[in-house]
């Protein structure tokens, strides 16, 4: 690994997981057909729910607003069909949780057609209105974190953005929904790259891009061609997971490290997602909010991989069946990425605005190999992005000695699942870590070193 | 057709994982192994076997005495006591009574590694352990060293080797030294002083020829330069081997040597003998890359393998003994704890990590 990364940009550690991308990369993004039952979670997105601002039995447009934030760190909903609200209560989610939540029944006599106006050229719009607008628009990170984008835009006094990085590593295996966004809609990322970068005041914008995407290079290399005015450069960078960790890709393409505890925007760079970049073009040359996204369908327990555009709100159920449903093969489901994912107990939860990836998987992937104590290998702190001990800290949560792994940094770690990756021994390191944290979140230490 | 969805399973994420796992790590070692063992076995002859096998036996029937019942069959599984004895096996001299050769695997084992509470939890190397323990209870035994007979007299056994516990070793008639016909001749070896002996006591050097191919006096399993260093590239392609272990070694043992050599050529040993002969090999490809018992940051791999080098040169050159790689890595084994605490990786994005409690 060390004489890759003196070809290409990379950051340290890490691991080389099998990206298994084969299956839908080279597949052409497609459209779902609308379905009969959209669940809209209010608390799709991290911060306050937003607060429905429509009632049962009430008719709503495809586009409409349907909940606005609750809230500076939160964001507003759109109905994502047009249709009927039939009720507002607690549904299942992702967690399994119930979670307060607009249910809307598709009319099937609509065309469904989006009957929105863009809002006024983002040229005029001041930094302020812009934030606003996004808001509005209900546009978040669609890396999988759900990071309402508004707050990343509003900059406190004093910072200056100089850098504007897009984030196109996508490093998680399985996935392609952000390399089929780039292959092709370059227009639209380089679109929303100028947009934003405008609005920050940043002077370049960079997209970052593993190297295992020629296609996606290519594309917006093409696009780039036709617009040399514009400050956007293209980064190839290394394959290696997790190049698409924020302070990774930013290590890697500026060489510059966030210091613990702050965030890009203190060393000038403001990070972004693809997706959240082709919305923000969506906005403005539609005035579509946030109502639909791509996601991949893959994994060996699906016979159809595909790339789907689907819209907020539609159960898995429903992607699955357009998909080709599950084989029989089929063991456990993973919302989002392989190595970061959360899996699902049922198959009737929504798609919200972070659902990057379906993945099912077999009984080869879920078959948890019999457990051995830590060797001490020290693979797990070559494996690990933020140099932490893995092995130490999955130990200290073992023996429920929560409180000492703050001495060892707990807190910076990103959960990313390199350690458990790489261990020899099929410690599941990275759970017991999370195990540390949420108890740490609960029962907060005092001494704050 | 209703199809009922599938159970779902909620394993927690990652759900993609590398191959290597500890019994394929252990199998690896054990078959960058074998050549030297095979190769140790066919100078030596049947008594090298012989000691080899006892010397398993002796680490797994401990093995699974001290083992819970429930945990039994995984220890087992796991290689790791198969790996000791074969280590340990491969440090003793060939002709070594059996019976010796079984207490050094029990011991390698009970106060190697389950008194300190199973695999994984060891200060020190259980076949290190194992060996200084014989070394220090049966010292001439351990130190009676045999030519390498060579393969034509494979069926030979030494006298020794059968002998009774704490009984003396059998004289043996004159005339049994022979090497034609088939079945099992006890043979008294012709005992013969090591490439280390002879440099310590007698000055005296080892053409490097001898040293790679194994025709030298030596453990069973050390003598064979050549394969050991094949099965170590091996490791290093199947990336199961910490490289900067023995890196560190060869390049502080041999950096120093030089330095010696500089004093004093005639009295100190030249690089290549200081490589090549003893245990160097062993130690330093197989036995200090036991990963429980050395470092787990790079830096401090880098500390723990010049330690292991530098004592090396001391202890052969300056020390009682001819051999210093055992006590070399002991040494640094029980430095381990306090390299890892002051190696402790420094933290993405802070300037210092702060250091372990
Ligand atoms: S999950 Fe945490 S500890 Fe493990 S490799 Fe990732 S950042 Fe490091
Ligand atoms: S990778 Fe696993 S066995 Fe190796 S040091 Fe880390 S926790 Fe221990």
């Amino acid at each position: 690994m060390g004489l890759l990364s003196l070809f290409s940009k990379s950051f340290s550690h890490g691991v080389h997981p099998a990206h298994h991308k084969g299956q839908t990369e080279d597949l052409a993004i497609q459209r779902v057909p609308f379905g009969k039952r959209y669940v809209m979670p209010l608390g799709q997105h991290i911060g306050a729910p937003a607060i429905a601002v429509v009632s049962k039995g009430q008719s709503v447009r495809r586009g409409e607003l349907i909940a606005k934030p609750g809230g500076f760190i939160s964001t507003a909903l759109h109905s994502p069909v047009t249709g009927t609200v039939t009720e507002i209560t607690p549904q299942r989610t992702l967690d399994g949780a119930l979670k307060e939540a607009i249910v809307i029944e598709a009319d099937p006599y609509s065309t469904q057609r989006l009957e929105t106006t863009p809002p006024t050229s983002w040229e005029k719009l001041s930094l302020e209105t812009f934030i606003k607008v996004i808001q509005q628009a209900g546009i978040v990170g669609m890396g999988g974190a759900a990071f309402p984008s508004h707050v990343k835009y509003s900059i406190p006094e004093g910072v200056q953005i100089d850098d504007l990085l897009v984030n196109g590593a996508e490093c998680e295996p399985f996935l392609t929904n952000d390399h089929r966004l780039m292959v092709e809609r370059p227009q639209a990322v380089i679109e929303g790259t100028e947009i934003l970068r405008q609005k920050l005041g940043a002077k370049r914008a960079c997209i970052g891009i593993e190297q295992n995407k020629p296609e996606a290079i290519e594309a917006l290399r093409e696009q780039l061609a036709q617009q040399p005015e514009r400050p956007i450069t293209l980064s190839a960078l290394e394959v290696k997971y997790p190049q698409g960790a924020e302070k990774m890709l930013v290590k890697s393409v500026y060489g510059k490290e966030i210091p613990a505890g702050q965030l890009p925007r203190d060393i000038g760079v403001a990070v972004n997602n693809v997706g959240t970049i082709v919305a923000i073009a969506d906005l403005f040359e539609t005035g579509s909010p946030l109502i639909e996204r791509v996601v991949t369908v893959s994994g060996p327990g699906v016979d159809q991989p595909a790339n789907l555009l689907v819209p907020l709100g539609t159960s898995v159920r429903d992607v699955l069946r357009f998909s080709g449903a599950l084989n029989d093969k089929t063991r456990e489901i993973i919302m989002g990425g392989p190595m970061m994912g959360f899996p699902i107990a049922s198959l009737d939860v929504p798609i919200l605005k972070g659902s990057s990836g379906i993945l099912a998987f077999t009984e080869t992937e879920t078959a948890r190999p019999p457990e051995y104590t830590c060797i001490r290998c020290g693979r797990c702190l070559e494996a690990c992005p933020y140099f932490l001990n893995p092995s130490r800290l999955a130990l200290l949560s073992r023996n429920r000695r929560y409180e000492e792994t703050t001495g060892y940094h707990v807190m910076d770690c990103v959960e990313c699942g390199a350690c458990s990756y790489s261990c020899p021994s099929n410690i599941p390191i990275a759970q017991l870590i999370r195990t540390a944290k949420d108890n740490l979140r609960q029962h907060p230490v005092q001494d704050a070193a | 057709m209703i199809k009922r969805d599938p159970d779902l399973l909620l394993q927690s994420a990652p759900l993609l994982k590398q191959k290597l796992s500890i019994p394929t790590a252990m199998r690896d070692v054990l078959l960058a192994l074998l050549p030297a063992l095979l190769a140790g076995i066919w100078y030596f002859g049947l008594s090298a076997l012989l000691v080899v096998v006892v010397t398993i036996l002796g680490a797994m029937m401990t093995e699974w005495a001290f083992t819970p019942k429930h945990q039994r069959s995984m220890a087992l599984s796991d290689g790791s006591a198969l790996l000791t004895g074969v280590l340990l096996g491969m440090t003793l001299p060939p002709a070594l009574p059996l019976w010796m050769a079984w207490i050094g695997g029990a011991v390698a084992i009970g106060l190697g590694k389950t008194l300190w509470g199973g695999l994984g939890n060891n200060l020190f190397n259980p076949a290190i352990v194992g060996r200084a323990f014989l070394l220090g209870t049966f010292p001439i035994a351990m130190t009676t060293w045999h030519v390498a007979a060579g393969p034509d007299q494979f069926f030979n056994l030494y006298s020794s080797t059968l002998a009774l516990p704490f009984m003396q070793v059998p004289p043996i008639p004159q005339g049994t030294l022979s090497a034609s016909g088939g079945g099992i001749h006890l043979v008294d070896g012709m005992s013969a002083a090591t490439p280390l002996g002879l440099m310590k006591f007698e000055q005296t050097g080892t053409p490097i020829f001898s040293l790679m191919f194994g025709n030298t006096a030596g453990s069973l399993g050390e003598t064979s330069g050549l394969l050991l260093i094949l099965g170590g590239l091996y490791l290093l392609v199947r990336r199961a081997l910490e490289w900067r272990i023995p890196l560190a070694i060869f390049l502080s043992a041999g950096v120093f040597t030089l330095l010696l050599q500089q004093i004093d050529p005639l009295r100190f040993p030249d690089i290549y003998f200081t490589l090549f002969s003893g245990g160097m090999l062993l130690g330093a490809i197989y036995m200090a890359t036991d990963p429980v018992t050395s470092p787990v940051t790079p830096k401090g791999a880098w500390i723990f393998g010049i330690g292991i080098g530098l004592l090396i040169v001391l202890i052969r050159n300056f020390g009682g003994l001819p051999e210093g790689v055992l006590y070399a890595i002991l040494l640094m084994n029980a430095a381990t704890p306090l390299i890892n605490r002051y190696t402790q990786p420094r933290i993405f994005g802070r300037s210092v990590g702060r250091s372990a409690k």
